[in-house]
């Protein structure tokens, strides 16, 4: 509550934007207001098309969903791979970089093709686009066990698993959720470039651009709002989910060394 | 309290003691060959306490890491039954509660989490950590800390004990507390220790004999037997002379 409270500085941002954003739509000619729908109408027609946009959410939802766990399981078997074997990560890791370089709309509509229509290419293209910070975060997770660490396990007769379950898996924990979150964001492009590929019979993305195509401009604002407050609702969702999941990383931090 | 050199035969070496012969070390990194140890010797028959003092990059962490078996020597011998490492800082992992950062070492050699708890729960207890089993390290005191990094090497159930500046990190109040807290253990558990200082008063306070290394390369350039009774009293006139004489060796002028 208190951090709700505390947000009212924003809050009164986004209430005075939305305010200069309704006169500038109010005040400009016809045209203007069919290009850009004044807030009031945005309002309106979430309440109108409230139907039609949560039947779309549930489809580009699940889509994101389902591609943020194919890449979370992607990312996290390439960052053990890299990490247990220097050759895979000299093999592997120049090829991860340069996936970054792939223009995602482009490929897209071909990806598209190739694997048919349905979940599967809209799965690949969010995945593609969003593993890439979950692996990242992940290595560097992995990677930042303390060496004098590693040296007791050894003293402890440990195996290379046992130093991994016990002490490097955990470790790797906070990196993993933090890629997480900052991919969440980015599949949510993605879902939106997946469905502008032309074989979409439904989501958001898809919404959006039927209702642009016919100038429902105010319908095509509500998809893209309810798209953004569903990638926010997911990074804070993540943020409770990391406060449970690894308390001690938030515990450690700003106590005074003993 | 006899003063020998080093390399004068003694036969001291039990069968889970520690014998390091005329040990060489060199590492090379970017700025080139370093010699960490250079004809370095140590004999720790079982059950003693050897500390080992010398100056600042002498090589000592380098000793321990060979005794551990964690590094081979360039030349000469290391004969050491199986020896654990404890660690300067405590390196206990934050998200473990501390039974379960002291029974690390036995889920390490695949015990489940029940059987290990098990075992380590009567040591917390002995170790003045009861109540404090499922307390996570951020919320124990340093002395604490270091008492469940202890325990946790103890558990791993080695003969020899590697210790490695072991309170270094501690304020002197605490560090004072722990000093005679080891003894005192040590005096219950008996495991043959190589414990490596820079702290003149800690090594004559709990060792058996005290090893004083030269700077890097690090070689032992004496070796001093303390033949006290425990508890031992840093006001003892017997100590602050075996004090004076370990700085001396150590080219310390008072």
């Amino acid at each position: 509550m208190k951090r709700l409270l505390s947000g009212w500085r924003a809050a009164l941002l986004l209430a005075v934007l939305i305010g200069i954003w309704e006169l500038y739509a109010d005040l400009g000619s016809a045209t203007r207001r069919l290009i850009l729908p004044a807030p009031h109408q945005i309002a309106k027609a979430l309440y109108v098309d409230r139907g039609l946009l949560w039947s779309n959410l549930l489809v580009t939802g699940e889509e994101i969903l389902l591609g943020i766990a194919v890449a979370m399981l992607a990312s996290v078997a390439l960052a053990v791979l890299i990490h247990f074997s220097e050759s895979a990560r000299r093999a592997v890791y120049p090829l991860l970089i340069s996936s970054q370089a792939i223009p995602i709309p482009m490929i897209a509509p071909v990806l598209v093709l190739w694997l048919g229509f349905g979940l599967a290419p809209k799965l690949v293209v969010i995945a593609l686009v969003s593993f890439f910070p979950i692996v990242v975060t992940t290595l560097a997770g992995l990677a930042a066990v303390d060496p004098e660490l590693g040296k007791l396990m050894r003293t402890f007769d440990a195996s290379r698993l046992a130093t991994f379950r016990h002490v490097e898996a955990p470790s790797a924990l906070p990196g993993l959720l933090t890629g997480t979150k900052i991919a969440v964001v980015v599949a949510v492009i993605g879902a939106y470039l997946a469905e502008l590929s032309g074989t979409s019979s439904g989501g958001l993305g898809f919404l959006y651009q039927q209702a642009e195509a016919q100038l429902l401009m105010p319908r095509a604002y509500a998809a893209v709002l309810i798209l953004c407050l569903f990638a926010i609702a997911l990074f804070a969702l993540l943020s409770v989910a990391e406060r449970r999941a690894i308390p001690w990383a938030y515990q450690s931090r700003g106590e005074p060394s003993r | 309290m006899i003063e020998a050199p080093v390399k004068e035969p003694r036969d001291l070496s039990g069968p889970t003691g520690v014998q390091v012969e005329v040990v060489s070390r060199t590492f090379v990194t970017k700025r080139g060959e370093v010699k960490a140890l250079d004809g370095m010797s140590l004999r720790a028959p079982q059950g003693a306490v050897v500390a080992v003092v010398g100056p600042s990059g002498c090589g000592k962490s380098t000793l321990l890491e060979l005794i551990c078996g964690l590094q081979s020597p360039d030349a000469g011998t290391v004969t050491a039954a199986p020896a654990v490492l404890m660690p300067q800082r405590d390196l206990l992992l934050p998200w473990l509660s501390a039974i379960d950062n002291a029974g690390l070492a036995l889920r390490a050699r695949g015990l489940g989490r029940d059987e290990a708890r098990a075992h380590a729960a009567p040591w917390l207890e002995r170790f003045g950590l009861a109540g404090f089993e499922r307390t996570r390290p951020a919320e124990l005191s340093g002395g604490m800390r270091q008492r469940v990094s202890f325990l946790r090497s103890l558990l791993a159930g080695k003969p020899v004990l590697a210790l490695d500046e072991p309170f270094a990190a501690l304020d002197a109040i605490t560090r004072a507390e722990m000093q005679a807290w080891l003894a005192h253990v040590l005096e219950i558990e008996s495991r043959t220790v190589v414990l490596v200082t820079h702290d003149v008063e800690e090594a004559v306070m709990l060792g058996d004999r005290v090893v004083v290394m030269s700077p890097r390369p690090g070689k032992a350039v004496a070796e001093i037997e303390v033949e006290l009774q425990r508890p031992r009293r840093r006001t003892d006139p017997a100590i602050v002379a075996l004090r004076e004489r370990t700085l001396e060796a150590l080219g310390v002028r008072a």
